[in-house]
């Protein structure tokens, strides 16, 4: 067997969709914590997006079929280790999003306050079709657990936006 | 809360505790330490503050999803039932951290257990009953439990202080989201700020219970894994409530501290039917595999 390159698993995982907003791969979400290359050794750390998406585990299978059989032994696993934020989506995962009618989110709020503080919190968002700031938060929820919803008032559109957490 | 412990409105917007000396290095990959770094008490009282707060989360969720498909507005359908879910996924993690901690499976911990044998607050004893209740109660849990989670974000116990920083920041949501709720209800007109107001005095007492009731949290702060006596936190979180209440004019917590029994093992007939339906496909055939 040839050997394989960290480069290459990269490449890997680049092309695994994620399964609820799949124009996005798991390395334009910033999902990956670490991938541990040993010769015949392959390990690949995840980051859980939200703690109840019940997508963790359909993620985790497949990026694990994604790599079987590059090295004998594959292994991967979601941690806590680091908590995903949505700080970690890419420059191309957000020009991905946008093309597709997510609007972004904007920057987490910061972790180190009491958390009561960030009750003032608001989202905004600029309208994915149209680029108008005149939009209006509908809903902070949506129709899944990373989702909020909005309404532009220029191009009288609703559109979703990934939660900045 | 002891006896005529003072709640100061006037308390400056809460503070973040500070993290205990102990805490080697702060965020970032910590290392998970081995699970005996702690004496056999204060190992108990880790497995008690993890019940209570998984126990508190998964019962919030059941009640919280009742009102999917039959919420005022369809976008309290989708709120309510993002909001359970989140929850449930909370309970999950903890649920896993008590099974790696004490051994078992964590399925079995969430739906294996009698009723009695639960540890969430009495505050979530109560059924949905409706909207106004629902909101106020939901707007106490989330404000106590985020004092709560402020306490554990540096924690000598890195398994949680990493499952808590990931929770915080799905919480801002439901915390932004509740006040807006409460806010609306309390200015919308005669009937919807007399229910509201119903349901804070009867809820107050009991959502007292949310930030006590854990035994040995005295050993949990020597040992590093919290960072102030839950007494402290309480009255922390009643500051940072304060100012809100007051701009809206709704009651504030009562006087006394709260009664015994804060996390059973009593239950009312509400807490048990819940149970019934939420290990029913459990009960059925508990060896099933899926």
């Amino acid at each position: 067997m040839r050997t394989v390159s960290e480069t290459e698993v990269w490449e890997a995982l680049a092309e695994v969709p994620d399964p609820e907003i799949p124009v996005v791969s798991v390395v334009d979400l910033g999902l990956v914590h670490a991938v541990e290359l040993d010769g015949r050794r392959l390990k690949v750390e995840l980051l859980p997006t939200f703690v109840g998406c019940p997508a963790l585990e359909l993620i985790r299978a497949s990026v694990a079929e994604r790599l079987a059989g590059m090295v004998p032994e594959v292994e991967v696993e979601m941690t806590f280790a680091v908590p995903w934020t949505s700080d970690r989506i890419t420059a191309e995962g957000r020009r991905k999003l946008r093309d597709s009618g997510f609007s972004p989110p904007g920057p987490a709020p910061a972790s180190d306050r009491p958390l009561f503080a960030t009750i003032a919190m608001r989202p905004t968002a600029a309208c994915p079709w149209c680029g108008s700031d005149d939009t209006t938060l509908e809903n902070l929820f949506g129709p899944t657990l990373c989702r909020t919803l909005f309404w532009c008032n220029r191009c009288r559109q609703p559109f979703e936006q990934f939660k900045a957490v | 809360m002891t006896e005529g412990e003072p709640v100061t409105p006037g308390e400056p917007a809460a503070q973040a505790p500070r993290p205990p000396e102990a805490v080697g290095g702060s965020g970032g990959a910590l290392q998970a330490p081995p699970v005996n770094q702690f004496d056999p008490q204060a190992r108990t009282a880790l497995s008690n503050l993890m019940l209570a707060m998984a126990d508190d989360e998964f019962v919030l969720g059941f009640w919280d999803s009742e009102w999917t498909g039959i919420a005022p507005v369809l976008e309290e359908d989708v709120a309510f039932a993002s909001l359970a879910q989140d929850e449930i996924g909370h309970a999950q993690a903890l649920y896993r951290l008590l099974a790696d901690l004490d051994g078992g499976d964590p399925d079995a911990i969430a739906f294996g257990r009698r009723p009695e044998e639960y540890r969430h607050a009495r505050l979530l004893d109560h059924p949905r009953t409706d909207w106004a209740f629902s909101v106020a109660r939901r707007f106490l849990y989330d404000t106590a439990d985020a004092a709560r989670l402020d306490a554990l974000v540096a924690s000598a116990y890195a398994p949680l202080a990493e499952v808590v920083a990931k929770m915080r920041r799905e919480e801002t949501y439901h915390l932004r989201h509740m006040l807006a709720w409460l806010e609306r209800l309390a200015t919308g007109g005669d009937q919807p700020r007399a229910r509201l107001v119903a349901a804070l005095e009867r809820l107050w007492p009991d959502a007292l219970c949310v930030l006590d009731g854990v035994e040995g949290d005295d050993l949990l702060v020597e040992a590093g894994v919290l960072a102030e006596p839950l007494a402290a936190t309480r009255r922390r979180w009643l500051a940072s409530l304060a100012p809100e209440l007051a701009r809206l004019g709704l009651p504030g917590p009562p006087p006394a501290a709260p009664a015994a029994g804060c996390r059973g093992p009593d239950r009312g007939g509400d807490f048990r039917w819940l149970w019934e339906q939420f290990t029913m496909v459990r009960r059925s055939d508990p060896e099933a595999v899926w």
